[in-house]
């Protein structure tokens, strides 16, 4: 069952969340961000150049137009491989697991595998930040001593930051799997 | 509740037979580890894999039949099922492959029900999941099966961090853990290859023929008899070394401080650990091994490389010819810099007889320090050469030894640093006692509080003259308390940087660093899923790859423990005890108890 309804983050910008049900009981979620726009892009380069070039004229240096460039094409790889990120995803296995992963706009991909075991349950919680009240989807992780008690809790989707609407989705959709397996 | 198989990529295309695994308890899964083709005789597999379980201490069962069938084997199917009267287990799993189709079927036969009505089918048809509510309650209480694919020959040699230390822990491990340990220790399931002449033929990992490398065992055979070398050479070195001359108390102060010294009986307990026949027992044992071997080894390499460039074209009488120059520009420096705190320097007004005392005092002693330099200077170069010849045993020796050169050869100045700091103590304690006496309190030793005391007229009286006089002449000695004290802290400074790169050459984790990233499954952090292309109507695949760990992790997981030099105090007590004029020694080495 392929999803792809229109969602918004907690800015405002529009991302879209894709539903994908391997089977009964693996359903697979993705979010994706929107793209690096090319106006951005642009608008940035253009000013530190034009930046570089002033400084350039009145000191005559070159090596200040070169350092411009470096710093330029630096900067870009950093933000694509390390800050800006493509989607996130989340996939749920009954009795096996949870894998949460993230990739980048470069295609690195960091993933991460929560066992069934370790999982208590799966809510979605608020948080007041300034002078927003947020909500955002999270892993209960058991702790290994004491039954009743949550050890950790794992926030899911950070870098998209859906809003509530499409967060209860995904909740719903999570809770038949986990009410199942546990 | 959902049934895991966990299965070998390698058995993907193995011909029909029995599957040989374990089953997970607690867990409802099972992890195939190989396949025994047909034909077999049932006793004869029985006896294989008890043989098997006792070597390898896993409960190894047959956990049903695979079948994959080729032209010309028709009859199999029915031969497979009725096996599963010969196998007695709690559960038996019959699992299908046709050629061309990418999914498995499987059949799960329990054993309290009988045959014909336990075969419960397992194929998952998504239509009906969606539109056909009934199918779904039908479905409701039949098993749903997951094969997980794994590759064997990784997931077996793959560690899961964090590592269990071993001892009996309240939980037990989990899921994938147990699968990971399990596959480890099958190892004696992967000696039978297709080659051997037995009366079974299996497929894993290892069915294509043993994989050995003749490097491994050339250095494997190799390394005995240099183990036994090498012992050999370590306990003549420790007989020297515990000779009684050696235990008299200076020298042991003495080679308690010199880092050369130091860094020689850490690297002998290194080589103590390497050089020990037996092998390591358990994965953190082999690591810290090579860790301190590689670590060795490059340290060798480094410090053969330094003597190189230092012995080729005259490079040692270069240094020899800069030195005592070098020696007589920082003599001159401190002289003019005592001239001119015997003057009147930045405009303060000195007490001009304490200074000139002062100051003639330190001036006199780099007088003799510069006599002791030019006596030396012939045989500096003999030192250096000879000084040299350390680095053959690492570049960590030739920079502590670099380190005790410098602190011999600035030896006036840690003098010139104690005087100040004494003198300047001394005044701030006594100032400290005269200021209460001024205000007519006095220390309680006993109370360890200040009290106020009634004082005779003249003890008043003297006391408030010497503490008129200690504080006139606290700026002169605060001036050059303050001096030596940033040219010592230079120096300590130097000294610092030389011990810090000595440390990280110590306690850097090369080799683990190497494993991940030469081979990276071999550091496991995790593991990840990815599902394979699902056709309607057949059971969930998984792909079970592994997560390697973060370099960050590996380094500090795996780091050498040292003898590491780090801050005694934090930059607040060292503050505090600059100004109160305490010795500071700002490096703590780990042994040393005595403070």
């Amino acid at each position: 069952m392929m999803e792809d309804e229109t969602f918004t983050d907690i800015s405002g910008k529009t991302i879209s969340l894709d539903c994908q049900s391997h089977s009964s009981f693996c359903r697979e979620f993705t979010v994706s961000s929107p793209k690096v726009s090319i106006g951005k892009v642009m608008v940035y380069t253009c000013s530190v150049w034009l930046l570089a070039y002033a400084v350039f004229f009145i000191t005559q240096n070159t090596a200040v137009l070169s350092s411009a460039i470096l710093i330029t094409l630096v900067g870009m790889m950093f933000h694509i491989h390390f800050v800006k990120v493509d989607h996130e995803s989340l996939l749920i296995i009954g009795s096996l697991g949870i894998q949460v992963s993230s990739s980048y706009a470069s295609g690195r991909e960091i993933t991460t595998f929560i066992e069934m075991s370790k999982i208590k349950d799966i809510v979605i919680n608020e948080a007041i930040y300034m002078h927003q009240i947020i909500y955002y989807l999270c892993v209960l992780l058991k702790d290994p001593s004491e039954p009743n008690a949550v050890s950790s809790v794992v926030p899911l989707f950070q870098s998209s930051k859906p809003r509530l609407n499409c967060l209860v989705k995904v909740y719903k959709s999570c809770q038949e799997i986990l009410s199942k397996s546990q | 509740m959902v049934l895991k198989i966990f299965f070998p990529q390698c058995c993907n295309r193995a011909d029909s037979g029995l599957l040989v695994g374990r089953w997970i308890s607690g867990h409802d899964s099972a992890v195939v580890l190989a396949v025994i083709h047909y034909p077999f005789i049932p006793g004869q597999v029985k006896q294989y894999v008890q043989q098997m379980q006792a070597q390898s201490g896993v409960e190894l069962s047959v956990l049903g039949s695979w079948s994959l069938p080729k032209e010309g084997q028709e009859g199999m199917e029915s031969f497979l099922r009725d096996l599963s009267t010969i196998f007695p287990q709690e559960r038996w799993l019959q699992i299908r492959r046709q050629m061309g189709k990418t999914g498995f079927t499987c059949e799960v036969l329990s054993r309290d029900q009988n045959a014909v009505a336990a075969q419960r089918r397992v194929k998952k048809q998504k239509k009906e999941e969606e539109e056909d509510g009934d199918a779904e309650e039908k479905e409701e209480d039949e098993e749903k099966v997951i094969f997980v694919h794994y590759e064997q020959r990784k997931v077996m040699l793959s560690q899961l961090h964090p590592i269990d230390s071993g001892d009996a822990k309240t939980d037990p491990p989990s899921e994938l853990r147990q699968v990971f340990q399990t596959v480890a220790l099958s190892q004696p399931l992967f000696f039978l290859d297709k080659y051997d002449d037995g009366p079974l033929k299996s497929t894993h990992w290892q069915s294509e023929g043993r994989e050995a490398s003749i490097i491994v065992e050339l250095l494997k055979q190799a390394s005995v008899p240099l183990c036994l070398l090498l012992s050999w050479m370590l306990s003549v070195w420790t007989w020297i070394c515990s000779v009684r001359i050696f235990n008299f108390y200076p020298l042991r102060f003495l080679s308690s401080k010199l880092s050369t010294c130091v860094q020689l009986s850490y690297r002998t307990e290194h080589m103590k650990t390497l050089s020990s026949p037996k092998p390591a027992a358990g994965h953190t044992q082999f690591m810290r091994k090579a860790n301190m071997l590689v670590s060795v080894l490059v340290d060798v390499a480094l410090g053969v490389l330094l003597m190189s460039w230092l012995y080729r074209d005259d490079h040692i009488t270069m240094l020899a010819n800069t030195l005592v120059p070098a020696a007589d520009h920082v003599a001159k420096e401190l002289d003019q810099l005592l001239q001119w705190l015997m003057g009147a320097p930045a405009g303060l007004k000195m007490n001009r007889a304490l200074d000139q005392v002062l100051g003639r005092f330190f001036l006199y002693h780099i007088h003799l320090w510069i006599s002791y330099i030019h006596l030396m200077s012939p045989f500096i170069e003999g030192i250096l050469w000879y000084g040299g010849l350390s680095a053959c045993l690492g570049l960590s020796f030739a920079l502590s030894l670099l380190s005790d050169m410098v602190a011999l050869f600035t030896f006036h100045i840690y003098c010139f640093y104690v005087y100040g700091a004494r003198l300047y103590c001394l005044k701030i304690y006594g100032l400290s006692s005269l200021w209460r006496l001024f205000r007519g309190k006095k220390w309680n030793v006993l109370r360890q509080r200040v009290d106020s005391c009634s004082y005779d007229l003249d003890q008043l009286f003297i006391g408030t003259l010497l503490f008129t006089v200690l504080l006139f002449l606290l700026p002169t000695t605060a001036l050059y308390y303050l001096v030596f004290t940033l040219l010592r802290l230079v120096v300590v400074l130097f000294q610092g940087v030389l011990h810090l790169s000595v440390d990280f050459i110590n306690s850097f984790p090369l080799f683990a660093v190497g494993l991940r990233v030469c081979r990276s499954y071999r550091l496991a952090e995790g593991v990840k899923f990815r599902v394979l292309c699902d056709e309607p109507g057949v059971a969930l695949h998984l792909l079970m790859e592994i997560n390697p760990l973060k370099v960050s992790t590996v380094v500090q997981t795996y780091r050498t423990p040292t003898y590491s030099c780090y801050p005694r105090d934090s930059w607040l007590a060292l503050v505090k005890k600059l100004f109160v004029g305490e010795l500071i020694y700002p490096w703590r080495h780990k042994t040393t108890k005595a403070d």
